[in-house]
């Protein structure tokens, strides 16, 4: 065809092949691993932003190019093909993927510098990066799943990488746990969608989803939704992405931004068609991601933990993408712009997090923290960028992303569109009091610092991804929302909202957010701007201890899940001791004393054996004679 | 001489064996019993033979002697080299092969 977009599966093979040869070369690729675990990534973005140029050079309608790759699973009338599905969904996804994944390998290659497996690290950066391209680019469920697969792996061995500690251990295993539930629901939800419409691949399905039965849909859609909260740590599994702050900084600015978490938005949005035609799964999903939205921002007000707060938070951006994708087409194209914003700030954030820490000798205590805007101006810089555009300071990415989302919701109509708008703006309120809460106490204020610790700026090599990134942070929102550009770009592959809004900040709407946001920092700046921050967290009131202790998550999955599980298995353990296992050995029992009794017969006397011999030969005889007669 | 007669001998050698090998202990006097049995059968043989006019019965009876000539020399060779190592021939004596 010679479009050039048939080199689509380069984007995926290099940093697969980057990462085996990584993983599989062991030692000996220590001294040159990094810098091939950078190189690959960077490829593969240079081939996204050339297939991305091509793309625009294309008319609109043929903007939908299926790469058929080879065919996987020829068996009778299945037909699964592994083929490549660019479309402008899809493209965004791949510059999101590679490019702020890029920054964040060569972030990566300072903050691990000490570290003795740094090439076992990059190994698995790559692993994660193709595994999410591949979910991404995959044009049918099933690919997708093996994509879906991949990067639950590869976070579990990410979140894990420093698996001698046994809390890294345990939140690798809880995290993959937690997403195995979810994914539970995205492969039942596979199975229906092929015994419903034949075949898994995207294009059928979504063309054939109105023949279905409004069940069936519905059902497919939820179990959507329950595959995409397990990616996306959304509730009700929510709980394993605290945890996975145990992992090395960057590995949470690559679940956080790039991969991972964004994936359950790439699922709700690429299956827009199903949702549509289920009503009811759309409104869970704008429902769960209201929710989750809230329910992140208040953990995030009680985090001390710099990472956790903003764990805490990216549950609560994400839930704002699962809210505007529950809205159908009218928020699809908002969703994926903030999740693109969100990528660069977030990012940018966890970035800033990481030199921080590395300034602070591994302390995530914010506590601890206090006056390193002085010693620290780069990274105070680029991370301050990155908060303005996460609360929404106007002119920033999250202003026009976050401001579209709450708009569109408000616009939804009806009793939900006014509770979840009222939700989202709760949720923005709180997000700009607790993300200025992480300003005042990392940056501003008096040293707080644990003695012979003594910050410095982070080198080069990690302060120029910050530094980029906090250009995107500025510069993506405006990029993508004014004059509707990402609503253009996305319509030929999720659909156009109805009326076309152009981007207009005075709505009364638009005015609200902009005062819940400075409402939010302005008691921030009362409780710790203006008053030192205590080096020890007082007690709190009874919300502050609840958030502190996730809402009360782990406890929620404890008693309901954990201990009744538990009881099961103890009944069930019971049961096969004393039941199964008890008839089995009472038999067992009762042959062994029985032929314990009779063996005693062998007397060792010739003469008894004789004697049975002649009586068991009368006895045949006679009853020889008996029947006879 | 009738065939009554022959099958009542018959009977009354074959209980006499049979009551020799459970009651006496000499393994040399029990296997005598034996043969004493096995000939009981065999005259039981040829005289259902010669009462049905057939060949039948002798032959069976053949074989029997041909079986009983082989179980005698694997028999007292077995008790032969019994009385060697425990310098007795009582089958009682002999029974460690037990429980």
């Amino acid at each position: 065809m010679g479009t050039g977009l048939e080199w689509a599966w380069l984007l995926i093979a290099l940093p697969l092949v980057s990462g085996a040869v990584l993983l599989i070369g062991g030692r000996r690729t220590d001294r040159w691993g990094h810098l091939l675990g950078v190189a690959t990534p960077l490829a593969s973005f240079a081939i996204g932003v050339y297939l991305f140029a091509r793309m625009l050079g294309l008319p609109p309608e043929e903007r939908h190019h299926d790469v058929s790759l080879f065919s996987w699973i020829p068996v009778g009338s299945f037909q699964v093909d592994v083929g490549l599905l660019l479309d402008p969904l899809a493209i965004c996804f791949v510059l999101l993927i590679t490019g702020v994944g890029s920054l964040i390998h060569i972030y990566s290659v300072g903050y691990m510098a000490d570290d003795p497996d740094r090439r076992r690290f990059f190994g698995y950066l790559n692993l994660f990066v193709a595994a999410m391209l591949l979910l991404v680019l995959a044009d049918n469920f099933l690919v997708l799943y093996v994509g879906w697969e991949g990067v639950g792996l590869a976070s579990y061995l990410l979140i894990g990488f420093w698996y001698y500690k046994p809390s890294a251990a345990v939140a690798a295993k809880k995290a993959f746990i937690v997403n195995r539930v979810g994914d539970f629901g995205l492969s039942v939800a596979i199975m229906i969608m092929f015994t419903t419409f034949g075949t898994v691949s995207f294009g059928p399905i979504f063309d054939n989803v109105d023949a279905a039965g409004t069940g069936v849909v519905t059902a497919i859609g939820l179990l959507l939704l329950l595959g995409a909260t397990g990616k996306s740590a959304q509730l009700p599994l929510q709980s394993w992405l605290l945890d996975a702050m145990e992992g090395p900084t960057p590995v949470s600015a690559l679940i956080h931004a790039a991969t991972m978490v964004t994936a359950g938005v790439y699922l709700v949005v690429r299956a827009g068609p199903i949702f549509e035609a289920a009503p009811q799964a759309q409104l869970a999903v704008a429902i769960v991601g209201a929710a989750t939205a809230l329910f992140g921002a208040i953990i995030g007000c009680g985090k001390d933990d710099i990472k956790k707060a903003l764990a805490a938070s990216t549950m609560s951006q994400i839930g704002y993408m699962h809210l505007a994708a529950g809205l159908g087409p009218a928020g699809y194209a908002f969703a994926i712009a903030h999740l693109l914003a969100h990528g660069f700030f977030k990012a940018g954030l966890f970035l800033g997090a990481g030199s921080v820490m590395h300034a602070m000798k591994d302390e995530v205590d914010m506590r601890r923290y206090g006056g390193l805007a002085r010693v620290m101006p780069v990274t105070f810089v680029t991370f301050g960028f990155g908060y303005l555009a996460i609360v929404g300071f106007p002119g920033l990415s999250g202003y026009f992303t976050k401001d579209a989302i709450i708009e569109a919701t408000f616009a939804f109509g009806g009793t939900a569109g006014t509770l979840l708008g009222a939700a989202a703006l709760l949720g923005a309120l709180l997000t700009a009091f607790y993300m200025s809460r992480v300003m005042f106490m990392t940056f501003f204020g008096d040293r707080r610092w644990a003695d012979g610790v003594h910050p410095h700026e982070s080198p080069r090599v990690m302060t120029w991804p910050m530094i980029a990134l906090a250009v995107g942070s500025v510069a993506a929102g405006a990029v993508f929302t004014l004059g509707g550009r990402m609503v253009t770009f996305l319509e030929s592959a999720v659909g156009a909202p109805e009326e076309h809004h152009a981007f207009n900040p005075f709505t009364p709407i638009g005015l609200a957010t902009l005062a819940a946001m400075v409402l939010g920092a302005v008691i921030a700046w009362t409780s710790f701007g203006r008053r030192p921050v205590p080096s020890t967290a007082p007690k709190g009131s009874f919300v502050t201890v609840a958030a502190r202790r996730d809402l009360y998550g782990d406890a929620v999955n404890e008693s309901v899940f954990m201990r009744p599980g538990q009881w099961l298995t103890r009944t069930l353990v019971f049961f096969d001791n004393r039941g199964v296992d008890g008839l089995v050995n009472t038999l067992a029992a009762f042959v062994g004393g029985t032929s314990g009794r009779v063996r005693r017969l062998q007397t060792g006397f010739v003469r008894s054996y004789a004697m049975a011999m002649f009586v068991g030969a009368v006895a045949v005889v006679a009853a020889l004679l008996l029947v006879r007669l | 001489m009738t065939p009554i007669n022959l099958i009542v001998l018959s009977f009354v050698l074959f209980t006499i064996g049979a009551v020799g090998v459970l009651v006496r202990r000499n393994a040399i006097v029990m296997f005598m019993c034996v043969e004493l049995m096995l000939n009981a059968a065999n005259l039981a043989f040829v005289t259902f033979a010669r009462m049905h006019g057939n060949l039948d019965g002798q032959i069976a009876a053949f074989f029997v002697m041909v079986v009983a000539a082989a179980e005698v020399v694997v028999g007292l060779a077995i008790i032969v080299s019994i009385f060697r190592t425990r310098r007795t021939a009582s089958v009682d004596d002999a029974n460690l092969l037990k429980y």
